[in-house]
């Protein structure tokens, strides 16, 4: 279980967030939706302690992210995958090599092995055939698969995904979706989905919750969520320009 | 009052630059003790090593040697125009050795490998830094320092005296063709007075400040790049302040290094 308590951050003044309290039950997919630029990605950001908040906390399985010394954390980082939402491939590496990286750089396993877990995940994420290729020689759905199959590799228990739908044509978002559940159906990791795609949300969610001004405004399952009864809620799942957001 | 204001705004100028100075000497700091750290924590991944080795080295060759060669061919024709006025020409081949090996061939080596490799460190970890390639690194729980900074900062260190070295006698050659060809004085004169006149220490320190070259531009040069944000432009922007600061504290320390050394 992760649970973020009274969570709070600004930015050159601006509360980004502010006493947020969210919790993720485990084995679960929450699907947290909120406008561009509502602090999603820096919500995520605190989850697995790449960034560090005013005020509150983060606690993972009860232990709370930013007490723990750095050889703790990366132990406890072995357990998460994350998947950016540019995917952050490294660059200099192909595809192969970028999958390939958390295995080499924490498991004493052959060449051999290293070999058949990459083509598997590649394979799993529809990708066989393209491991010779440069990140900058594939396309934008393609690198966020390739992120998706390198977060899996080490079997995570957690899966974080920052906007995997975000910038794809609806086919692809939906191949994306799709590959979410299908892993999760196969890996049984927790998922956290940054989203402001409602019915990929809906699709892939089994809890939604919304981020606005800094906070968990709405948060339940994903049937509940459609028939939430909060303006700002109906406002952003119906796509309006008329409301309580102000623009 | 808005004069005080005025008069007081080159102070506060004054005041704002040592605050930055200070501030930033000691991030630079805390990074190197950071990065010393995570040698500690693991070993140095050879390949890695190699791979920058061989990129700081082998592939700066031309640039360094053209560098020691036009540098060494234009001392020994300005030696000679000073030398044949006291008639002491003779004195040409230990005046370029000299140049070369405590002053020139280190410092000309430093500057060209900052423009060469000190730029394209700090432009390569600072479009990883905006492409958040280093935070999935650091979720990927790989220390970023030990995986990029370590191994360039260790390769520079290496390479830098071995390049020097090359530089000199690059240039001392150069100086040599000059001498002989274009002024067409004496070749025995050019080396037997090398000989006489330069000493193994002068080659010695010449190494130890190169050492120290190696570090600054690879720890200013790395540093610049972590610290980078701002998408392109701003990976621009920091790479030009790692040559420019590189190029400044490598002139800098050569002062300190010459007045303690010599
Ligand atoms: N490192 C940072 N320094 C300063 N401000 C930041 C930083 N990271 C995020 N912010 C600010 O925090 C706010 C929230 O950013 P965040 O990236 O979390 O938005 P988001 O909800 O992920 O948006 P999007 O859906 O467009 O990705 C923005 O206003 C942004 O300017
Ligand atoms: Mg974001």
């Amino acid at each position: 279980m992760i649970i973020l308590d009274k969570l709070s951050k600004s930015f050159n003044g601006i509360k980004v967030l502010d006493d947020l309290n969210i919790k993720f039950e485990d084995k679960k997919i929450t699907v947290v939706i909120g406008r561009s630029g509502g602090g999603k990605s820096v919500m995520l950001k605190h989850i697995i302690g790449l960034m560090q908040p005013d005020s509150g906390r983060v606690l993972i399985n009860g232990l709370d992210i930013n007490l723990l010394k750095k050889k703790e954390l990366n132990e406890l980082r072995k357990k998460f995958g994350m998947v950016f939402q540019d995917g952050a491939l490294l660059d200099s590496l192909n595809v192969f090599e970028n999958v390939a990286f958390p295995l080499r750089r924490h498991m004493k396993i052959s060449e051999n092995e290293i070999k058949k877990k990459v083509f598997s995940v590649l394979e799993d994420v529809g990708l066989e055939g393209h491991d010779k290729k440069m990140p900058s020689e594939i396309s934008g759905g393609m690198r966020k698969r390739v992120g998706v199959a390198r977060a899996l590799i080490l079997n995570p228990e957690i899966m974080l995904f920052d906007e995997p739908t975000t910038g794809l044509d609806p086919i692809m978002s939906d191949v994306i979706n799709n590959l979410i559940i299908s892993m999760h159906d196969k890996f049984n990791f927790t998922g956290i989905i940054i989203s402001h795609d409602i019915a990929g949300a809906y699709k892939t969610g089994d809890i939604i919750a919304m981020l606005y001004d800094g906070k968990i405004i709405e948060y339940g399952p994903s049937e509940d969520f459609k028939n939430s009864v909060n303006p700002v809620v109906k406002q952003f799942v119906s796509g309006s320009m008329t409301g309580p957001i102000s623009i | 009052m808005n004069i005080i204001i005025k008069l007081l705004s080159p102070f506060e100028k004054i005041g704002n630059f040592v605050i930055y100075t200070v501030n930033e000497l000691g991030s630079i700091v805390i990074y190197m003790w950071d990065m010393m750290l995570s040698i500690a924590a693991y070993f140095v991944n050879l390949e890695n090593l190699i791979d920058q080795m061989i990129f700081i080295g082998m592939d700066s060759f031309y640039v360094v040697g053209l560098t020691g060669l036009f540098t060494g061919m234009v001392l020994s024709l300005q030696a000679y125009y000073a030398a044949k006025i006291v008639g002491v020409t003779y004195m040409i081949g230990p005046t370029v050795a000299l140049s070369m090996l405590r002053e020139l061939g280190p410092v000309l080596t430093a500057l060209m490998i900052t423009a060469r490799c000190g730029s394209s460190m700090a432009s390569e970890i600072g479009t990883m830094k905006v492409t958040e390639q280093i935070d999935a690194l650091e979720v990927m729980a790989v220390d970023p320092y030990y995986f990029l900074s370590v191994p360039r900062v260790l390769a520079a260190m290496i390479m830098l005296p071995l390049m020097a070295v090359l530089c000199s006698l690059i240039g001392i050659i150069g100086g040599y063709i000059v001498y002989v060809y274009f002024l067409g004085l004496n070749h025995v004169t050019y080396i037997d007075k090398i000989y006489q006149y330069v000493k193994l220490s002068d080659i010695y320190n010449g190494l130890l400040k190169a050492v120290f070259f190696g570090a600054i531009l690879s720890i200013i040069s790395t540093y610049k790049g972590f610290q980078t944000s701002g998408g392109a432009k701003g990976v621009g922007k920091f790479t030009t302040q790692a040559v420019v600061l590189s190029s400044v504290y490598i002139l800098f320390a050569d002062y300190l290094l010459t007045s303690i050394l010599f």
